[in-house]
Formats: C-alpha cells, sequence, structure tokens
C-alpha cells in the first residue's frame, strides 16, 4: 500500500490548529482552572485566598455525604442510561416499520430534546405535584400515597423520568439514522432463510447498529453525569434529605450557589477522572464487541 | 390620593426631560435586583420616577433572576472586575457581603461621604439592625423587608365550626384546629408552611427567645456556633413528625413553591412570608386572615419578637466618587416618608422608616386591613434580645440546606427530632467553621 503524506510540513498542523485551539481554550484551560482551585480555599468574593494542598481533597473523602452522592449518581445513572437507551431503540425500531403518518410520529418523538433541562424538569414537576399535578391525582386514585417531597424513592423515581425523557428523543435519533443505514436487502436475505422477526433483530440488525449503541452509550452516560442538575435543581433540589442529590448536582450546589468555590472545584476535578476513566473503560472493553 | 398626584407629575417630569436627558453626560448606575412580577414593575417605576427626578444620574434597573441568581451574579461581575453599582441581596446571603471587606461600601460612610443626610434611628430598628455591625453601622440600605406570618382560610375554619375571627394563639391550638380541619374535609393537609428552616427554625427560636447560635446569634461576630438544639426546638420537630404522619400537618418543601397549597383551599393554615398578601389577595376564592405566628405556651416570655426576611441593597465597592454620589441620592430618594408609604401600601412589604410607618398608622390603613399590621406588631411585639434581633451567618445558603435535610428526615421518619436537629446544629457548625477560615 502506498503511504499518503503531507509535502509541507506544516499544512497538517495547520489543518489540526483550529481544532486543538478550541480544545485548549474550552476543554483544557477551565479544566486546569478546576484543578488550580480545588487547591485553594477563598471567599466567595474572591478577596481572600489560601494555598490547602489537598485539604478540599480530604474533607470530601471525609465526608459520608459525598459517598452518599456517589451511591445515588451510580442509581440514577445507571437507570437514566438503560431506560433512555431501552425506550428509544424500542421506538426508533416500531418507527423504521411502514407505517402511515410515520413522519409525525418521528417528528414528535424528536420534539423533547429542544426543550431545556429545567424546564423539562418543571414540566414533570408540574405532572406529579402532590396537591395540583394531574398524574399524582391518577396515583393517588390508584391508592398510592405520592409524596415526592418526603419520600425519597418517589423523587428518585421522578428526576429519573424526568432525565431520561428529556433523553430518548436524542437516542431516538441515532438509532433511526442507524436503522435506515442498513441495507434492507440483508434483512430482507435473513427473512426468506426463515429467521423470526426477533431472531433477525438479534443476529442482524442489532450487530450493525452496535457502532450506534456504543457511540450512544458513551454519550448518555456523559449526559448523566454532568448534564442532569438543572432537572435535579428544579424538581427537588436533592432532597428530600439528599436522596437524589448526585455528584453534578452537590458541584451545582456547593459552588454555584454556596460560593464554596474551593470543595466545588475538587468535586469537579474527581468527576471529570471518573468519567475519563468510565469512558477509556467502555472503549477499551465494550468497543471491543462493536463491528463496524 | 397625594400619592398618585405625584406619580402624575413624575411622569410628565419625565416626558419633558426625555428630549435634553439625552445631550447631558449622565452617571450610569446599575442595579441589580430579582423581583418578579408586581414586584418588578415597583422596581422599575422606582428607577424611572428617579430619573424623572433629576438629571444628574440614570438608574438602570436589571432582573438577573432568583435571589440566589442574582448574588452569584454580583459575585460573578465583581471577580471579573465590572460589579453594578447597587445589588440587591437576600437576608440570607448578609453575612457574606458583610465579610466580603473591599467588594462593599457600608450604606452608612456612602451616604456621610456624599453629604446626603442620613440618620440611622430613622429607620425600625427591628429591620435595620438586621442590616448593621454590632455597633450599629448601618452596612446596607434596606428594601424589602417581611416576617413571617401564620395565614388562615376563614372560609376553611366555619366549615369546621371554629370561630374564624378567633385564630389559634398557640401551637396547640393549632394542632387542635387542624385535626378538626381535617376532619370538615381538609384531609390531605391541616396546616403547612413554605420556607421550612426560616419558619421552623429561625423564626421558631426567635419568637420563643431561644438562641439559635452563640455570640447574639452571630451579629456579634464570625465565630459563633449553633446551639438550638434546645428541648422546645426537638418537642416542636417531633410534634410535625408525629402530625405528617396522617397529614394533620403536610411539608411543603424547602423554598416557598408549596405556597400555591394554601390560595387554591388545600392547606387552610399555612405559615409564610408577610410578602405573600399581594398573591392571596389576587388568587384566593375564600375569606382570608393573616394572624401571629403561634407559639407553646409553656415557653417563659413567648410571643418575643418575629425577625425580618427579604432583601437589602448593598453597594458595591471600587466605584468612583460621583457613582457613589448618585447613589447615595437615589437611597435618599427612597427613604422618602411618601414613597415609604406608596410602596408599603401597594407591595406588601414593610415600611422600613418609622415616619412611614406613623404616617400609615395615622391614615387609619391598619384598621381596614388589619392583615397588613401582623408582620409589624409581631416584629415591635418586644425588644429584641440577644435571641431576636436578627442572625448574621456564613454560608447560610448551604446551612439552610442541611437542615432542610434533617426536617425531612425527622418528617418522612428516618430520624428521630433529637437526631435529626443534633445533626442539623452540628452539620451547621462544620460550615461555620469553614466560613470563618475564607474571612480571617
Amino acid at each position: 500500500m502506498r503511504k499518503v503524506g503531507f509535502n509541507n510540513k506544516l499544512l497538517p498542523y495547520l489543518l489540526i490548529g483550529p481544532q486543538i485551539a478550541i480544545t485548549l481554550v474550552f476543554f483544557y484551560w477551565p479544566a486546569s482552572q478546576a484543578i488550580w482551585q480545588s487547591f485553594l480555599i477563598q471567599d466567595a468574593f474572591g478577596t481572600t485566598t489560601e494555598f490547602v494542598w489537598f485539604e478540599n481533597y480530604q474533607v470530601l473523602f471525609k465526608d459520608a455525604s459525598y459517598f452518599n452522592a456517589l451511591i445515588v449518581t451510580l442509581v440514577f445513572s445507571s437507570a437514566v442510561a438503560a431506560l433512555s437507551l431501552g425506550i428509544a431503540l424500542l421506538l426508533a425500531v416500531q418507527a423504521d416499520k411502514q407505517i402511515r403518518g410515520s413522519g409525525p410520529y418521528k417528528t414528535l418523538l424528536m420534539w423533547p430534546y429542544a426543550v431545556a433541562p429545567a424546564i423539562a424538569g418543571v414540566l414533570w414537576l408540574f405532572l406529579f405535584q402532590p396537591s395540583l399535578g394531574v398524574l399524582a391525582k391518577l396515583l393517588r386514585d390508584f391508592g398510592v400515597d405520592w409524596n415526592p417531597l418526603l419520600n425519597g424513592k418517589h423523587a428518585m423515581i421522578l428526576v429519573i423520568i424526568a432525565a431520561t425523557w428529556k433523553q430518548i428523543s436524542y437516542n431516538f435519533l441515532f438509532f433511526l439514522a442507524g436503522l435506515q443505514s442498513i441495507p434492507k436487502s440483508l434483512i430482507e436475505a435473513a427473512a426468506i432463510d426463515g429467521a423470526s422477526p426477533m431472531r433477525r433483530f438479534w443476529t442482524v440488525i442489532f450487530p450493525l447498529l452496535s457502532p450506534t449503541a456504543f457511540f450512544l452509550l458513551v454519550v448518555n452516560v456523559v449526559y448523566v453525569f454532568f448534564d442532569t442538575f438543572g432537572i435535579i435543581d428544579s424538581v427537588t433540589h436533592g432532597g428530600p434529605a439528599k436522596a437524589t442529590e448526585t455528584l453534578v448536582f452537590k458541584v451545582f450546589q456547593d459552588g454555584r450557589l454556596g460560593g464554596d468555590l474551593g470543595g466545588s472545584a475538587a468535586q469537579s476535578v474527581i468527576l471529570m477522572f471518573m468519567v475519563i476513566a468510565l469512558t477509556a473503560v467502555q472503549f477499551k472493553y465494550i468497543e471491543r464487541k462493536v463491528h463496524y | 390620593m397625594r400619592i398618585e398626584s405625584k406619580h402624575v407629575l413624575a411622569a410628565l417630569a419625565a416626558a419633558a426631560f426625555s428630549g435634553s436627558g439625552a445631550a447631558l453626560a449622565q452617571v450610569e448606575l446599575h442595579w441589580w435586583h430579582a423581583m418578579t412580577g408586581a414586584n418588578n414593575e415597583v422596581i422599575n417605576k422606582l428607577a424611572a420616577d428617579f430619573n424623572a427626578a433629576q438629571k444628574d444620574y440614570k438608574v438602570t434597573a436589571t432582573f438577573k433572576g432568583s435571589y440566589p441568581d442574582t448574588m452569584n451574579a454580583g459575585i460573578a461581575a465583581f471577580r471579573a472586575g465590572n460589579a453594578p453599582h447597587i445589588m440587591q441581596v437576600f437576608e440570607v446571603g448578609t453575612a457574606t457581603m458583610m465579610a466580603a471587606r473591599g467588594a462593599v461600601k457600608p450604606v452608612q460612610d456612602l451616604m456621610k461621604e456624599a453629604g446626603e443626610k442620613f440618620d440611622p434611628n430613622a429607620y425600625l430598628p427591628a429591620i435595620a439592625g438586621y442590616y448593621s455591625t454590632s455597633k450599629g453601622e448601618m452596612l446596607s440600605f434596606p428594601f424589602n423587608s417581611s416576617s413571617a406570618v401564620m395565614w388562615i382560610n376563614k372560609d376553611a375554619f366555619k366549615k369546621a365550626n371554629l370561630d374564624a375571627s378567633k385564630p389559634p394563639k398557640t401551637w396547640p391550638e393549632v394542632f387542635d384546629a387542624a385535626k378538626k380541619l381535617k376532619a370538615a374535609g381538609y384531609a390531605t393537609c391541616g396546616f403547612s408552611n413554605a420556607w421550612a428552616t426560616w419558619l421552623n427554625i429561625e423564626q421558631f427560636n426567635a419568637w420563643h427567645n431561644q438562641s439559635i447560635g452563640t455570640k447574639a446569634n452571630g451579629l456579634d461576630g464570625f465565630d459563633t456556633v449553633f446551639n438550638f438544639n434546645n428541648a422546645l426546638q426537638i418537642k416542636h420537630v417531633e410534634n410535625l413528625a408525629q402530625l405528617q404522619k396522617d397529614k394533620t400537618y403536610d411539608y411543603s418543601g424547602r423554598t416557598n413553591t408549596g405556597e400555591g397549597r394554601f390560595t387554591s383551599g388545600e392547606c387552610p393554615i399555612f405559615l409564610t412570608s408577610s410578602a405573600f398578601f399581594g398573591t392571596v389577595k389576587a388568587n384566593a376564592k375564600f375569606e382570608f386572615a393573616a394572624a401571629p405566628m403561634p407559639y407553646y405556651p409553656e415557653a417563659a416570655g413567648a410571643p418575643q419578637n418575629s425577625i425580618i426576611g427579604g432583601a437589602s441593597l448593598w453597594v458595591m465597592g471600587g466605584k468612583k466618587v460621583e457613582e457613589y454620589k448618585g447613589v447615595a441620592k437615589f437611597f435618599t430618594f427612597l427613604s422618602d416618608t411618601d414613597r415609604q408609604v406608596g410602596l408599603h401600601v401597594a407591595s406588601g412589604y414593610l415600611p422600613i422608616t418609622k415616619a412611614a410607618y406613623e404616617k400609615v398608622k395615622g391614615q387609619g390603613f391598619y384598621k381596614d386591613n388589619p392583615d397588613r399590621e401582623t408582620p409589624l406588631l409581631e416584629l415591635n411585639n418586644k425588644p429584641p434580645t440577644e435571641n431576636s434581633r436578627g442572625l448574621r451567618f456564613g454560608n447560610l445558603v448551604q446551612i439552610r440546606d442541611m437542615w432542610s435535610e434533617e426536617l425531612e428526615a425527622a418528617f418522612n421518619g428516618s430520624k428521630t427530632a433529637k437526631a435529626a436537629i443534633d445533626s442539623a446544629v452540628e452539620r451547621g457548625n462544620a460550615e461555620l467553621r469553614k466560613f470563618e477560615r475564607t474571612v480571617r
């Protein structure tokens, strides 16, 4: 095979330059700022600063509520990722069939993605508001004492529903595109060979969809870890009694609402390394099973 | 009447100046605030009236979101070197602002340097005291103040055969009334409250003359220590937790998002801010009244006096002398008795000067609107003690969340009242020590 190369030594650097610049400005610069800030104890206005090495981290690891947030995050993230991927896949497979009016159906399914997280939260909050919400009233009529203000499980269910609902559209869009790129001839061949719809899905469609599914898994994990504090802030505020306080909400609460920038920065540094590790693991082990 | 004619004059003046105003070099003053709805219009009108009344300065009012959002926006702007001149900060943020020496300009100094007439004694002590140092130096300008009251649904009282003209005075009477209301059809909520910690911890202890923290609840120093895990506090939380089981009491969340449960008619007794008045008046389809907060009769000397909530205006540091002069003029403009009277009557917030209070009283306003005087009577019920002058704790935003978490744990039965309150004190103290380190 002939090796393709650039004659000009400078050109390749110029071509990747803009991308590098963007990554530096929008990722490395804030990330390094967070690391630096995590070594400081500062008042909210930044008028007094004390360099404290790892004290912010030590405080975190001694704090039982930090581990509580870790467990809450694991429950919340796995539920949201599993539900939003599963439901979106189901909807996409159904929408990909030859049905009347699939156009509007698809459009409607994509719509929720345009809704801001906080608004999605408020929407669900209204539906499930114990005294005014339509769905809450329905639950109560069925004899469920629905009370997300005091019942931690109810609050968790509420934020999971809101966060999942928000993400389904995005996943749906990608799954649908993935499904449409699968050659119909492959599926027809399998059908002629006598494979049942179920078998066709698992042996032909799903493996061919695996690059999309893998991409979505990574994106969804990043979404639940970083992008859901708006929903939690507007729906439960982390309560009751920390039942829905995830790691990223704690970062938001301590840093932005509480003005404790050092502690908040330490948390976001830990979170950053966690997600980097998680993504690395995904690429190392799950990607092997992906067929491109 | 007189107020209205003044507004007309102001509007005419605005029209007259609008032609020539642009040509003059005006000093721009930025005012960031967190007022929504009707109160947002009050702010815009104040700015417009001030701009129309003189031509050297121009106040631009900007809405910056919720109270925490506004404060954070101001802090971020300060760090970036372009803070507004005036920032509205809720009472919870007072300690944080106070500790930020250099970032803020004490109002008393501002007025003195600008040569504006300023007498700290002209302001209601229960309000001004909250925003002053222990030496009486006023740091921020009181703007919208309120206190906590007990709102009652009179129609519901009648339905339950309770005397609506005699609202329950003590907590045991409230519990009894709530049980009767529950039996009369208010099955999901006999009584409730907004602002979980403000009502159940902060106001509760001041009203019973019990200390929340040492050093006069933090007013005398940042080395204050929480000590509100007293027997009465534990008993109160125990009672609420017990009543929560059958919804005689029903928890309504940490902030005021649950207030709709009163106006919708769901909760016939509801404790929250006196500033809730405007919303109640606009939305409640029943007769209502604002009664004083209940107390426990066994507590010696109760009721003491209530404390305020609301927000004050902080002047940010590092601005030009000319600009400070304008801010001082604006504060003088706000303190004007007639203007205060108008604000109080229209908005439901409390008057901040003694003169304005006396004037409204003299006009017989409270005879027709007794609900509007309830918070003032509570504030002035007795001369304030160390436990009831106010409170000033750093990181109170986070601390309130911790306290709410503990209250929620007590109300849903996962902790005993004593364990929850002890833990609230302990966790709050850790936060206070963290704050103390940053202010040294």
